[in-house]
């Protein structure tokens, strides 16, 4: 029964989600090159407005070094962790797979809640903590990222054998460190790229906790903008999207060459 | 860290949480919210499927099958602030859309009751990552789906029909209701799309609870924590349903 042509009901069904996916964008870009005083085509004026505002250059630097701190950070936690939960203790994944679950079920906005209750006052962290960004939202976002990382390591790590790779290793006289740096860094490779490029693009989306814990990141600029500046605010949304396109895109590209495709959700809205 | 997940047990008496029942506007929030959530779960997981079937069965040619995979990958990561502006730009008073339609075809949906910036505006904006995530979702489940039994099936007689009535479904269906539940506490959890498109004008739970930490509405600061407590409620009970489910999704897996 193999069908040698399109069906006519899956024409119908992929041009009404064509058209539904890509109305918003086409329009976002007319109106982004619309002119502010006339509001006729075509000008590039709201590009220029964000690239010259240095608003923008600030908030989307801290937005990505939090980013990278939060992949670094994660990478350093969860790489041992799952390596030696595979190695060792392999009666735990289910348990961790769990708990990776835990922030789907806390999103951002129950999560800044505790946050912020927990940490109000001096008893359980000075002001220093609370007012710096880099420790204050890592923190946050390292448990944000947990689940992606987790998913993306966990495959990777099936998908090799870590047993013999340790035992070659340590039969030829390597120690603990260099097992994992060279030996076993290098197998998951693709996979921990793929969860890096997945936080990229959750950082650079969060809004929730980063805007009701009052600090000035990429997201909340841009929603400054959305509510002052109708005209930039569609250039800064396009480029936006062109971020989470850039960091979605080439994680299919990297998972292309070796890695299984795991199943990603959004934590950005 | 461990101590983040223990903030919504912390510090508040019964009075609280009890208001979630007694308090007309939370009440209506949790409405508002398991509406929404409801209404783009079931819409996003039909439309999700019909999409996602059409892309994958026989006869669709591969490149669009992998580039509605690929944009699915990427648009179920969109969201937030930057979809609520996309959407403003296209249905809003001067959207691109309304404009269109107002000067092409003299029809302005304004001024027949639609807005972007109340509830159906949310629930179309939230269908925008509703209906990708879907498709990443149902994708493998669908290619689970054997060809052999579809040719077996009409081996014996079976009407394209009674093969969806008695194979197709049946074997989708743990698929189908976890996908939707996933769906549900999505949009239950969202809340930046909902307050960049309407400023935080509609009432749903997470805007209550956004409202309560930022402290320009409410004053009971215990609030939103007894909020935040009620959501976690409903997205643990979400996920007791969703877990076995999946269990039973993989049951047919190769």
């Amino acid at each position: 029964m193999s069908r040698r042509h399109i069906a006519p009901s899956a024409v119908v069904w992929l041009l009404v989600g064509g058209i539904y996916f890509m109305l918003p964008l086409v329009a976002t870009f007319l109106f982004s090159i619309k002119d502010a005083s006339t509001g006729k085509c075509c000008s590039l004026a709201a590009y220029d407005f964000i690239l010259d505002d240095p608003q923008f250059w600030t908030t989307i630097k801290l937005s990505f070094r939090l980013a990278l701190e939060t992949i670094v950070i994660g990478l350093l936690l969860f790489v041992p962790t799952l390596y030696w939960v595979h190695l060792r203790l392999p009666r735990l994944r289910p348990v961790i797979g769990f708990i990776a679950l835990v922030p789907f079920v806390i999103p951002p906005i129950i999560l800044v809640v505790g946050l912020l209750e927990f940490f109000k006052d001096d008893l359980h962290a000075p002001f220093w903590f609370l007012g710096k960004p880099d420790l204050f939202l890592v923190g946050a976002y390292v448990i944000l990222a947990f689940p992606y990382i987790y998913f993306s390591l966990d495959a990777g790590f099936r998908a090799i054998d870590v047993h013999t790779l340790t035992e070659a290793s340590q039969s030829l006289g390597a120690s603990w460190r260099t097992t994992l740096f060279r030996v076993i860094l290098p197998n998951i490779r693709v996979a921990a790229l793929a969860g890096a490029f997945l936080t990229l693009a959750i950082v650079m989306g969060e809004f929730t906790i980063a805007s009701l814990a009052t600090f000035h990141t990429f997201p909340t600029y841009i929603q400054y903008i959305n509510e002052t500046q109708a005209y930039p605010a569609a250039a800064v949304t396009l480029m936006s999207f062109a971020i989470t396109w850039a960091a979605m895109l080439s994680l299919l590209l990297i998972g292309r060459r070796g890695g299984r495709r795991t199943v990603r959700l959004g934590v950005g809205r | 860290m461990v101590g983040a997940f223990q903030g919504a047990s912390g510090g508040y008496t019964f009075h609280n949480v009890a208001d979630i029942v007694r308090n007309e506007s939370i009440r209506h929030a949790y409405q508002t919210s398991i509406e929404i959530s409801l209404v783009t779960a079931l819409l996003g997981g039909l439309l999700g499927f019909l999409i996602a079937y059409a892309a994958i069965r026989d006869g669709t040619p591969n490149w669009l099958r992998s580039a509605f995979g690929t944009f699915s990958g990427v648009a179920a990561n969109f969201g937030g602030i930057p979809l609520a502006f996309a959407f403003i730009a296209t249905l809003g008073t001067i959207g691109i859309v309304t404009q269109f339609l107002t000067n092409q075809l003299h029809w302005n949906p304004y001024f027949h009751g639609f807005t972007i910036f109340g509830k159906t505006g949310v629930e179309l904006a939230y269908l925008y990552f509703q209906i990708p995530l879907m498709f990443l979702v149902i994708a493998p489940a669908i290619d689970g789906l054997r060809q052999e039994w579809s040719e077996a099936s009409a081996n014996l007689g079976a009407s394209r029909l009674q093969f969806w009535r008695f194979v197709g479904l049946p074997v989708l269906l743990p698929s189908l209701l976890g996908a939707v539940i996933l769906l549900f506490g999505n949009a239950f959890a969202a809340y930046a799309t909902a307050y960049a498109l309407t400023s935080g004008g509609v009432n749903l739970i997470p805007i209550l609870i956004g409202a309560d930490l930022s402290g320009n509405v409410y004053t009971n600061p215990h609030e939103g924590q007894a909020l935040a407590f009620g959501m976690f409620v409903v997205l643990a009970a979400m996920m007791l349903f969703y877990i076995p489910l999946q269990r039973r999704a993989t049951r047919w897996a190769r």
